[in-house]
């Protein structure tokens, strides 16, 4: 796509990366994405940050185009050192020379560590300082772990805009520029599907920021992250009212199984499971982990009140579909969630024990387990029934 | 009792509040946290805290 004005000096010089499917090679990114960068036009001219370095053609091809043939580019401004982010910056330090590079302290020490470099002319400028481009100013503030420790927000007051880099994005690769020209329920679940993928983990860094954000008092006419479309206008308050609410990891009325199974067994438990939250009134949602990748389940447990996981026992241990969805979740840290275990077995029966341990470790409130050796019979699933009413109850009392 | 910093996201570990998400008591000191201990906020080991200021 070609370079959007999205102010009077001010351009979107990005790429849509309309094949990318894996995203960072641990989530999902079926509607593809983009790598958001911009150019100030001012009396020093200012990128901020670039693209992966596989677009580096391109990027340069967008630069030309806003830059002439007699323009350089003065300052780089880096909010965050990931490689979808900063992919091109070896490359176009070498090819813009610029005067300064400016980064986060913790930007700094990711930046020697990524690019081992001699001779950048690399300024940190910590929270709270800024940089005069002539008729503009750039503000920095910290945003570390969110989602790194080098991350950053680039303010300008006079252009009302906050480059927010991975904050607020989605993934989706559109010919259209602004979340107010595309569909508001689409963006608004690709936008959570990025947040429980790539941000959860850092809830409470959400939340303080915003509220860093919210008593320095800034006026914001555009939130720009660096994936998929920007926000203007109302979008802006919206985004952030969105944030917080994703943050606070309300739970809804609503219940994931996710499993896998040998002999389906732990499938028909979980049907059973299924029929005792939806009779009780809950929402629910079957995943099978051989159907389902582990980015697609953890978008659908991100705001269900409860997960039953369910495994048949493997060798003494569980299936490894299931210890990759554990995993993965773990590492999210959700909260504010139930638990519970299914599971069948053969001979050893450790699944269901294994199973209720991951939830112990990631803090769910933990609901009984049921397990069967071999086939179920009728009397386990009156037990898996009973369980799901169980759960049901013990989401509704949360939900009070 | 001395606060320490953590060097990668910048937590505050208060013996005064301790680490109710990990179940550590208010009144443990740093030094008396376990060794698998983690920064609650960006998961850094105890070797990457520095005492505060």
């Amino acid at each position: 796509m070609r370079p959007v004005q999205m102010k009077e000096g001010v351009h979107w010089v990005g790429i849509v990366d309309w094949n990318r499917r894996n995203f960072h090679g641990y989530s999902k990114s079926p509607m593809g994405t983009t790598y958001n960068n911009f150019l100030i036009l001012d009396d020093k001219v200012t990128l901020v940050d670039t693209v992966a370095e596989e677009f580096w053609g391109a990027l340069q091809c967008n630069l030309a185009q806003v830059l002439g043939t007699d323009r350089k580019i003065d300052y780089f401004v880096i909010n965050h050192l990931e490689p979808d982010h900063a992919g091109c910056l070896a490359l176009a330090v070498e090819k813009y020379r610029p005067e300064k590079i400016y980064t986060s302290p913790m930007g700094q020490k990711a930046m020697a560590a990524h690019f081992h470099y001699k001779d950048w002319p690399v300024e940190v400028v910590p929270t709270g300082s800024s940089i005069s481009l002539g008729k503009r100013t750039l503000k920095f503030i910290e945003a570390r772990m969110l989602h790194w420790p080098d991350s950053m927000l680039t303010y300008c007051p006079e252009d009302r805009i906050l480059y927010c880099n991975d904050a607020f994005g989605q993934n989706w690769a559109t010919s259209e520029r602004w979340a107010d020209e595309v569909d508001r329920h689409t963006l608004e679940e690709l936008m959570k599907a990025y947040y429980a993928n790539i941000v959860l983990p850092y809830s409470p860094v959400v939340l303080k920021t915003l509220s860093a954000l919210a008593e320095m008092n800034l006026e914001i006419d555009m939130i720009c992250p660096d994936h998929g479309l920007m926000l203007r206008g109302d979008d802006v308050p919206w985004a952030i009212a969105k944030y917080i609410e994703f943050a606070e990891q309300k739970p809804k009325n609503r219940a994931v199984i996710v499993y896998d199974t040998m002999w389906h067994s732990t499938e028909k438990m979980a049907g059973a499971v299924a029929s005792g939250l939806a009779d009780a009134g809950v929402s629910v949602r079957i995943m099978s982990m051989k159907e389902n990748h582990h980015s697609e389940v953890m978008t659908e447990v991100f705001d269900a009140a409860a997960v039953v996981f369910g495994s048949p026992t493997h060798n003494n241990g569980i299936l490894p579909l299931m210890a990759d969805m554990l995993t993965y979740m773990k590492g999210l840290r959700p909260q504010n969630k139930i638990g519970s275990a299914i599971g069948s077995f053969g001979w050893s029966g450790e699944c269901t024990k294994i199973l209720t341990q991951w939830i112990e470790d990631m803090g769910m409130e933990l609901v009984d387990p049921v397990k069967v050796k071999h086939v179920p019979t009728h009397d386990t699933y009156a037990q898996c029934y009973e369980q799901g009413k169980a759960i049901a109850a013990a989401i509704k009392a949360k939900l009070k | 009792m001395q606060k320490y910093v953590c060097e990668i996201c910048g937590y505050v570990y208060d013996p005064a509040q301790g680490d109710p998400d990990s179940d550590i008591p208010a009144g443990t000191s740093f030094d008396d946290l376990p060794d698998d201990w983690t920064c609650p906020i960006c998961g850094a080991t105890k070797e990457n805290f520095v005492p505060e200021d």
